[in-house]
């Protein structure tokens, strides 16, 4: 068994105690914590499934090791759902029929609000490249453009939690 | 439930309130919010982890086994290898709902001692942690002897070659013959022959296939998995030797199929750990499992020769297919038959001679994936076309006109198609939908193709198909669907509420779907061969259109009407002619249930049943029905480099009609990218039957920077067998859009490129031997 410690961290803006081995990818450690909402596709780093923000950051989950976000805060998409003021991007997404199975979802969603504070009024080309470490099989990520403009147009007219 | 638009009556007289409306689909919050749970995402408390130890070569004798040291490992439960499984062997076949008897394609569960592919599983494993799996995986020690392998279809059919499958390497062959090609070839001004070749691919889901097994208390093998066919559970039950009922398969929403999830993947490993173990077992393969360890798409030879009248006229077609089927027979034969059937295209043609074969090898097995042989079939007929039209100096959409099938018109094994074909329509729409074309500059070319295509949609006739499904309404007014249908990312469950829905005049909103439970919902068969809609979605509207005249007449009763006086509609029974006079639907039904009305329906819906076709001719109907409709792109092929920009893209398809208009979009969205995969990048690349691409950075499917302007076009004939007249989109999608695409470069170029993917190499190499020959 490998050496264990907890690590403190911010998780969706609440203030957490998580214990991981040292060899352990934050991926594993989310999950093994009941962040399913961060899935698993490649354990590679190819193809974003497992994407999360760590200081407002997108990296993938499973090329970070869990300790190395002792002290930071880490966002997965339940952080971007607030109860009372959930991201635009997923009405956005809901409206346009941009969630077809699901599982790359969450990388997505991470990877665009990413941008969205960068860009607030993105291009093609800039949706584009911040999506490219975001493998999609179902939609032809045709829709999720579609659903990230729309978002990004609500959140220039001062919607959503910022 | 607030809608109010004016009754639009079909056939079925119903008021489509619901269904064509791009509702925001069931599944679509809980994945949108992340609390969707998929099947990797369920543990249970003492869970084990398992792990597969597979062969690291494609051909060889397993000489020595020794888990001896692994066993010793502190952690480890179980490790399981042919020696400890009773001699059985796991079916390959097409699961069927009627009890038909399976073809004789049964392979081996683990390696007893003949390796015949890479990947092949030699021994499973349990223990308490992943870590402590990986590290039982390594110590088990094992001696293959390698032997001699067969890795191409025509070495395979040698005198002398390794046999893989017994006794020839010949695991399919179909034949089909219509009127006289040798009348039709003398008829024929010219005569055109070519050889097209497809490549071995990957689905390519996001989500690796991964179950959770556990027994219960009442001793049923209980496995919650990914899947697209939870009626797997009876070839997992003959395999363990237990009664059908003693095995139970669940499914979750499933993170991407395609095909890829419709035979077997984790579920046996699953029941033996668990019945070994007396433990939960969670089953998860990495990326790199997933690519070694699931049946790919068939490579395909096949060769066209057309007999062409000087104005265009098909007079005679021959055509010869090979497909590699890998070490293992799994769905090869139907495969090759669905080949063989599309082969001939959209087209009427009097003369047909068409010879298939499906071979063994020492590759990976081959099996379903979307598109199923009549993909790589349009790869072929629709590269022909242009090349007809180039030899011929005809235009290449005059041709395609000039041979369509109409309605009316035979397929050539004799089926007389009865739905509207409006290929035509299809392809001036999406022609007219590329627009301006785009300006071409220095070495840059710009050309444009289309592909048309006929694909079928539900299953093969004499497999006797069928889909059940329960609608229930309860007491406050709310509906439950139930049945088995599997919802690979389609949409497949939420458009049975659409549909049930539409008929009791409730929103989606008020509408829950359970699917995908092989012991407690109804089963509904695989969500395959674009059936799910047309088949599960008829059950659903049977059984929600009897439980509406049930409540219609009650109602009826109650205003004191008659039943026809009466429509169902936002939450509530109304009359027709007096809106006014009407009663909520909470109110029926809690009348309903206090004077004993039967507030559930279960249906049964059966497809056309037929005989197998006749063996020499291949004459008969196969399928119920098929889709038409064209895809039409425009390319940028940079001359100098050979790169390809695929800059527009538009999918114009009938699909009768549109339950959800925005999920057949997703459809023909998603259908584009992953032909345009197909078409330019991606290849599993087999060496001595090894795998040497197994990941996303090796084998490359589009991305999100390759994503050209997408356009959907839904043309609605209402002619289907399906719900409303429904015809199937999720293969149809797909299928003409890589040969669209290779005739778009062949038109950029002047010249083609005949064996997929069309890489930059190759466009660089045939540009060079173009000039050599110029």
């Amino acid at each position: 068994m490998s050496l264990e410690k907890a690590i403190s961290v911010e998780i969706n803006g609440i203030d957490r105690e998580l214990t991981a081995p040292a060899n352990e990818t934050l991926l594993d450690c989310l999950r093994r914590h009941g962040h399913f909402e961060v899935k698993s596709g490649c354990e590679k780093g190819d193809c974003g499934a497992c994407a999360v923000q760590i200081d407002g950051e997108p990296v993938d989950s499973c090329l970070t090791l869990a300790w190395t976000v002792e002290g930071r805060s880490v966002t997965t998409l339940e952080g971007l759902n607030d109860a009372e003021n959930p991201h635009p991007l997923i009405a956005a997404f809901l409206e346009h029929g941009s969630v077809q199975c699901g599982y790359c979802t969450p990388g997505i969603m991470i990877a665009a609000e990413a941008m969205l504070r960068e860009k607030p009024d993105p291009t093609n080309e800039d949706i584009a490249i911040a999506l490219s470490g975001n493998l999609c099989r179902c939609t032809g990520y045709t829709k999720i453009f579609t659903a990230v403009k729309q978002a990004a147009g609500v959140l220039r007219q001062g919607g959503g939690d910022d | 439930m607030t809608d109010q638009t004016t009754a639009r009556h079909t056939e079925a007289n119903v008021v489509l309130r619901q269904v064509g409306k791009p509702l925001e689909r069931t599944d679509a919050e809980g994945k949108a919010t992340g609390r969707t749970r998929y099947a990797g995402d369920y543990t249970m408390p003492g869970m084990l982890h398992a792990k597969v130890l597979r062969s690291d070569i494609a051909s060889g004798k397993l000489k020595r086994l020794d888990a001896s040291k692994a066993r010793a490992l502190p952690g480890v439960t179980a490790i399981l290898t042919a020696e400890d499984l009773p001699d059985r062997l796991a079916a390959t076949d097409m699961p069927g709902q009627t009890g038909q008897k399976r073809a004789a394609t049964d392979r081996q569960i683990l390696v007893r001692e003949i390796i015949r592919h890479h990947g092949e599983p030699l021994a499973l494993i349990a223990a308490e942690t992943p870590a402590i799996a990986d590290k039982a995986h390594d110590l088990i020690e094992y001696e293959i002897e390698p032997l001699p392998g067969v890795y191409e279809t025509s070495a395979a059919l040698q005198a002398g070659a390794p046999v893989v499958t017994e006794p020839d390497n010949i695991v399919g062959e179909h034949k089909i013959r219509k009127g006289d090609t040798e009348k039709g070839f003398a008829e024929a001004d010219h005569i055109i022959e070519n050889t097209f070749h497809t490549q071995f691919i990957e689905h390519a889901f996001l989500e690796p296939e991964v179950g959770l097994a556990w027994v219960d208390e009442n001793g049923v093998i209980n496995i919650r998995m990914s899947t697209q066919v939870i009626e797997h559970f009876r070839f997992i039950a003959d395999a363990m030797g237990v009664p059908h009922n003693k095995v139970r398969i669940l499914g979750a929403m499933v993170g991407g199929g395609f095909g890829g999830k419709e035979d077997i993947t984790v579920e046996l490993y699953l029941a033996l750990l668990a019945q070994a173990t007396r433990r939960p077992v969670r089953l998860a393969y990495t990326r790199e499992d997933s690519f070694v360890g699931h049946g790919k798409r068939h490579p395909f030879d096949i060769t066209h020769k057309t007999g062409v009248t000087k104005d265009g006229k098909i007079t005679a077609l021959e055509v010869t297919i090979r497909a590699d089927s890998g070490a293992y027979v799994f769905l090869s034969p139907y495969v090759l038959l669905y080949c063989a059937v599309a082969a001939p295209g959209p087209y009427r043609i009097d003369n047909v001679k068409i010879d298939s074969k499906a071979i063994a090898t020492n590759n990976m097995y081959t099996s379903a994936f979307r598109g199923f042989g009549a993909a790589q079939a349009c790869v072929a007929y629709e590269a022909q076309m242009d090349e007809i039209a180039k030899a011929i100096s005809i235009d290449r959409f005059e041709l395609r006109r000039h041979n369509f099938m109409r309605t009316g018109d035979k397929t050539a094994t004799g089926q007389t198609v009865e739905s509207a074909i409006w290929s035509d329509k299809c392809m001036t729409q999406a022609l007219a939908a590329l627009g301006e074309p785009t300006n071409a500059e220095g070495p840059v070319k710009v050309g444009r193709g289309v592909a048309t295509y006929q694909q079928s949609y539900g299953r093969i006739t004499w497999f006797h198909d069928t889909a059940e499904a329960w609608v229930g309404i309860e007491v406050d007014g709310t509906v439950i669907v139930r049945s088995g249908v599997t919802d690979i990312g389609a949409g497949q469950a939420s458009a049975l509420g659409q549909i049930a829905a539409e008929l009791l005049g409730v929103g989606l909103d008020d509408v829950v779907v359970y699917n995908s439970d092989s012991a407690v919902t109804p089963l509904a068969g695989t969500t395959t061969a674009t059936r799910a809609l047309y088949m599960t979605g008829r059950a659903a509207h049977k059984a929600s259109e009897i439980l509406r005249g049930r409540l219609v007449e009650f109602a009826a009763s109650e205003l004191g009407v008659r039943p026809e006086d009466v429509d169902l509609a936002n939450g509530q029974a109304f009359v027709i002619d007096n809106p006014e006079s009407a009663m909520s639907l909470k109110d029926l039904a809690a009348r309903g249930a206090s004077e004993g009305l039967q507030r559930s329906e279960l249906a049964m819906f059966r497809a056309p049943f037929t005989d197998p076709i006749d063996e020499e001719t291949g004459q008969g109907p196969v399928f119920p029905d098929f889709t038409y409709g064209c895809h039409a792109v425009e390319v940028a092929v940079d001359t100098e480099t050979g790169e390809v920009t695929v800059l527009k893209s538009v999918g114009a398809h009938d699909i009768g009609q549109a339950i959800n208009p925005q999920a057949v979009e997703g459809q023909i969205e998603g259908g584009a990218l992953m032909g345009q995969g197909y078409a330019l990048s991606e290849e599993l690349i087999y060496q001595e039957g090894k795998l040497v691409s197994p990941s996303f950075s090796e084998y490359l499917i589009p991305t999100s920077m390759d994503m050209p302007e997408i356009k959907s076009i839904i043309l609605e004939s209402r002619s289907g067998l399906g719900p409303f007249g429904a015809k199937g989109i999720g293969e149809p999608s797909l299928t003409p859009v890589a040969p669209a695409i290779a005739n778009a470069i062949a038109d950029a170029i002047g010249t083609r490129v005949f064996d997929l993917p069309i890489t930059p190499e190759k466009i660089v190499r045939a540009l060079r031997e173009a000039d050599e020959n110029a």
